[in-house]
């Protein structure tokens, strides 16, 4: 069994590497002193007054944009999955573009929308009402929240329209049949049918919300509160307290392990044989008269995630002063110019970001093509182990892993600290379980008979697998290439502890920006990773020739 | 063939004078020679970005073929750099300059400083050398209060750091962060000398905005997003005004938090002639007289002359702070201030 033999030695290694070395560092370093093994860094976690105050920030922060997303998501899941409701595609394809918007961008364009004096909707409410309050104050808990659900609710959105549009509509049609009313029906049929999916993207959203760094730092320090994930950013500045960022790191790692633990569980009891099957009709649900608010309500949700942040940024970037009105006198390139010819920063941190998304992407796509074909081919004994692995970076949050990976690779034997292969492994890591679970997908429907075919036929596996899985692999491959490479280019919480002046990347150099003031050149910095984001994302749509959110067949 | 004596001694005297013209220009050349050898010279600054870039700027066309490349960010994350990349024996900086004077203190300490006295400082004011010789202070700026003149008239504007306190700013008041901006965490020391601690704290009751560099609080009034910045590198509120934004700028009558920011070649700059023929370039008049006309800056530089619109210094009540205090008391000040304001 060399075979099985090289596959385990590659995926203990990387395991070591990625995972263990670096989170047995975090832990070792959370326990140590100067004076030998102490507990003194979590007993400073958990009873300083400030600190456990920005634990219980996050737990609230969390709960609210899981509750949010909710009661974004699963209506538009429903308009989208079962209705009528005009403008299906169009939903789509913002949904989408709210899925990949870099929620720092999101955050950055709230506080020009939004900030309760200067912002520029509580101008246009103080115009209209003549009131002397403004209409959002966005550097606020709920501000933060508001923020933070808009561009998570997407986790939502995928679990439910997906769940929905595989339900058939006979069990509804039974109960209706039976007498039941409307209400009924979508109480007793419908809700228990897609609970499970609603709960799964609860967690999800909150799993997102609690490992997020920048919109709090954007929103919440001016407000004068801090986040966990905040809170471990600043114990890196002078003097720093490594210890205590590890300490504080376990109750967010401890926390994702026990959601994700509990949403296997959920999603493993899930016994209903008509969810996943492909039998039955799915009768879309005639609005009648409300069709158009419906379409209406999903336009606002919109206009929040998409269209007013994104409509603020380009002014933003074509402004001499961004809080002015739009006008001649107003209109400049000269952020542009700024950003481009003066600014020495920028051009490293495109090209260093660009080199990271397409070798991570590029090193990440073929290594899960071949564990995601090792696990569903069962080529090695222990292939369920080897599925668990590749899954289990999902439960680090990005700060986490930057902290372990810091205190791991800052000293010798592998002093990488200072490199792009420090920011590399995290990446990596993090994007592993996205790209695994592409990949997984994708093997799993190429059935396993076309292959014996050809086996049968006299071809050699190494043959079979080019002129046969490849082909049928290539544009899921593509997909979770494409995953990866966003993935990367708007990664913050990780690269934020990570960079050095010479390694920095996009996201970091933006946040350098905004922690400056200089709005100009983070709006067009802004649009250059959308830009790069939406080519990707159509690629993808290509590769797939579907929508990159469903997993409808 | 000179023979006679005075054509000798003119000859003698030709070759003295020509020497004496000669010899200084072949060092010069090849302390140039030397630097462009090395090719390029690695800058972390706390000079705000337009600023520092044309800085740069100027230097690369003074001296092309050696290039500066610019990492700017706050004060106390420059510190924080300089210190994480030693820790994993990066080294990466050439010339060090915060507004932190306590910094200097600190990495001199620890022998992390070339010793490099740039030409032409010896007329600067004592407040800008270090008597061993390690750092000078390369400008300089004060901590001021400024104000949106759309939103409030001269006669309102709060006049001295204490008026602040007046619970009628609650919400309209902006402040940038000693834990990011080194013109900050001087402040922050002056002030505490000044009105004590509990200044901050009654402060933090009128729920100050916070933002972080010293150049923001003077963004945020211009956008109208707060009313008052109750802090803020006096330079970035003076270009903002210069740009025609609504904002003016008060010289409390307390005291004027004197920032002066200086400048080191690291004791392991990797390009120590570039490093030192950049650190000498930004001391000269032409660079000094540039900080001052076009970015607002105050400097050491007996012959720099400010634009008329600038107050003397003189005519100022200067606050002023020891840097071996400043480094004592850095972590602190930081701890102190996040107390009051929650981040």
């Amino acid at each position: 069994m060399d075979r099985a033999l090289v596959v385990w030695v590659g995926a203990a290694l990387a395991l070591v590497f990625l995972m263990a070395m670096p989170l047995a560092w975090l832990t070792v370093m959370s326990v140590s002193s100067e004076a030998g093994t102490t507990l003194g860094h979590y007993r400073y976690v958990f009873t300083d007054p400030a600190l456990a105050k920005s634990l219980w920030n996050t737990v609230v922060l969390a709960f609210w944009v899981g509750l949010v997303s909710i009661a974004i998501g699963a209506p538009l899941a429903w308009l989208t999955a079962r209705t009528d409701v005009p403008g299906q595609g169009l939903i789509r394809g913002l949904v989408l573009a709210s899925f990949v918007t870099p929620p720092f961008l999101g955050a950055f364009a709230w506080e020009m929308l939004a900030g309760p004096n200067a912002g520029l909707l509580n101008k246009v409410w103080r115009g209209v009402t003549g009131s002397d309050h403004p209409l959002v104050n966005i550097y606020t808990m709920p501000g933060l929240i508001f923020v933070v659900a808009i561009y998570t609710f997407p986790y939502v959105y995928i679990m439910i329209a997906n769940t929905l549009a595989l339900i058939a509509s006979d069990l509804e049609d039974a109960a209706s049949i039976l007498g039941a009313g409307r209400l009924t029906v979508a109480r007793t049929i419908t809700l228990p049918m897609v609970l499970p999916a609603i709960v799964s993207g609860f967690i999800l959203s909150v799993l997102q919300a609690l490992a997020l760094f920048g919109s709090p730092a954007i929103l919440a320090l001016p407000a004068g509160f801090h986040t966990i994930t905040t809170q471990v950013w600043s114990f890196f500045h002078f003097p720093p307290k490594i210890e205590a960022a590890a300490a504080i790191s376990m109750p967010l790692l401890g926390a994702t392990a026990v959601l994700l633990w509990l949403q296997k569980r959920l999603l493993g009891r899930r016994g209903y044989a008509a969810v996943g099957g492909k039998g039955g009709t799915r009768r879309r649900i005639a609005l009648g008269a409300w069709r158009v608010p419906a379409l209406l309500a999903c336009l606002a949700v919109m206009a929040c995630a998409i269209f007013l942040p994104y409509g603020i940024l380009a002014k933003a970037a074509f402004s001499r002063a961004w809080a002015q009105p739009v006008g001649w006198d107003n209109l400049t390139l000269a952020n542009f110019t700024f950003t481009f010819f003066e600014y020495g920063a920028t051009r490293a941190a495109i090209v260093n970001t660009l080199e990271l998304g397409v070798i991570t992407a590029s090193v990440g796509a073929v290594l899960v093509a071949v564990l995601a074909y090792v696990t569903n081919r069962r080529l090695v004994v222990g292939h369920q182990i080897v599925a668990f692995l590749a899954f289990a970076p999902v439960v680090i949050p990005g700060i986490v892993l930057a902290v372990a990976l810091f205190i791991a690779y800052t000293r010798p034997p592998f002093v990488l600290y200072g490199t792009l292969a420090i920011l590399f492994i995290a990446y990596l890591t993090k994007e592993m379980p996205v790209g695994y679970g592409q990949s997984d997908a994708t093997f799993r429907g190429i059935p396993p008979d076309l292959e014996d075919a050809g086996r049968i036929l006299g071809a050699g596996r190494l043959r079979v697998l080019r002129d046969i899985t490849a082909p049928l692999a290539k544009s899921g491959i593509i997909a979770a290439w494409c995953f990866i490479f966003i993935g990367v280019i708007r990664e913050l919480s990780a690269s934020i502890i990570l960079f050095t002046p010479n390694t920095k990347v996009m996201s970091v150099v933006i946040f350098d920006l905004k922690e400056e003031g200089q709005f100009g050149a983070i709006a067009v910095l802004g649009l250059v990773m959308l830009a790069l984001t939406f080519v990707t994302v159509a690629i993808v749509q290509r590769a797939l020739g579907r929508d990159v959110l469903g997993a409808r067949e | 063939m000179p023979t006679s004596p005075l054509r000798l001694a003119a000859f003698a005297l030709a070759v003295v004078v020509a020497l004496a013209v000669a010899v200084p220009v072949p060092a010069q050349d090849a302390r140039v020679e030397a630097a462009r050898k090395e090719g390029k010279v690695v800058w972390y600054t706390s000079l705000v970005l337009p600023s520092a870039e044309r800085v740069a700027k100027l230097f690369e066309t003074a001296y092309p073929g050696i290039k500066v490349e610019v990492h700017r960010t706050g004060s106390e994350r420059i510190l924080q750099r300089v210190m994480q990349e030693l820790q994993a024996n990066i080294r990466n900086a050439d010339v060090i300059h915060t507004s932190d004077a306590g910094h200097f203190v600190l990495l001199k300490g620890k022998n992390l400083l070339m010793k490099h006295a740039p030409a032409g400082v010896d007329p600067f004011p004592a407040g800008f050398k270090d008597k061993d010789g390690y750092y000078y202070g390369l400008r300089a700026t004060l901590n001021v209060i400024a104000y949106n003149t759309k939103a409030v008239v001269a006669a309102e504007a709060p006049k001295s750091w204490k008026e602040l306190l007046d619970p009628k700013w609650k919400g309209k008041l902006v402040t940038a962060h000693p834990g990011y901006s080194g013109v900050i965490a001087t402040h922050v020391l002056a002030l505490s000398h000044l009105h004590g601690w509990d200044y901050f704290k009654q402060l933090a009751q009128n729920r100050v905005m916070i933002k972080q560099s010293a150049a923001d609080p003077s963004v945020v009034v211009a956008s109208g997003e707060r009313v008052v910045a109750v802090n803020g590198g006096e330079y970035t509120a003076y270009k903002a005004k210069k740009k025609g934004n609504p904002i003016e700028i008060v010289y409390p009558r307390e005291g004027v938090p004197l920032v002066v920011s200086p400048t080191a070649i690291t004791a392991f700059a990797p390009h120590p002639n570039a490093a030192k023929l950049f650190t000498d370039f930004t001391f000269t008049r032409d660079v000094q007289q540039f900080l001052a006309d076009s970015e607002g800056l105050y400097t050491g530089h007996p012959d720099v002359k400010y634009p008329a619109d600038k107050p003397k210094l003189s005519d100022l009540k200067l606050l002023t702070v020891d840097p071996e205090e400043l480094e004592k008391r850095n972590e602190e000040i930081k701890k102190k201030f996040v107390e009051a304001f929650g981040a």
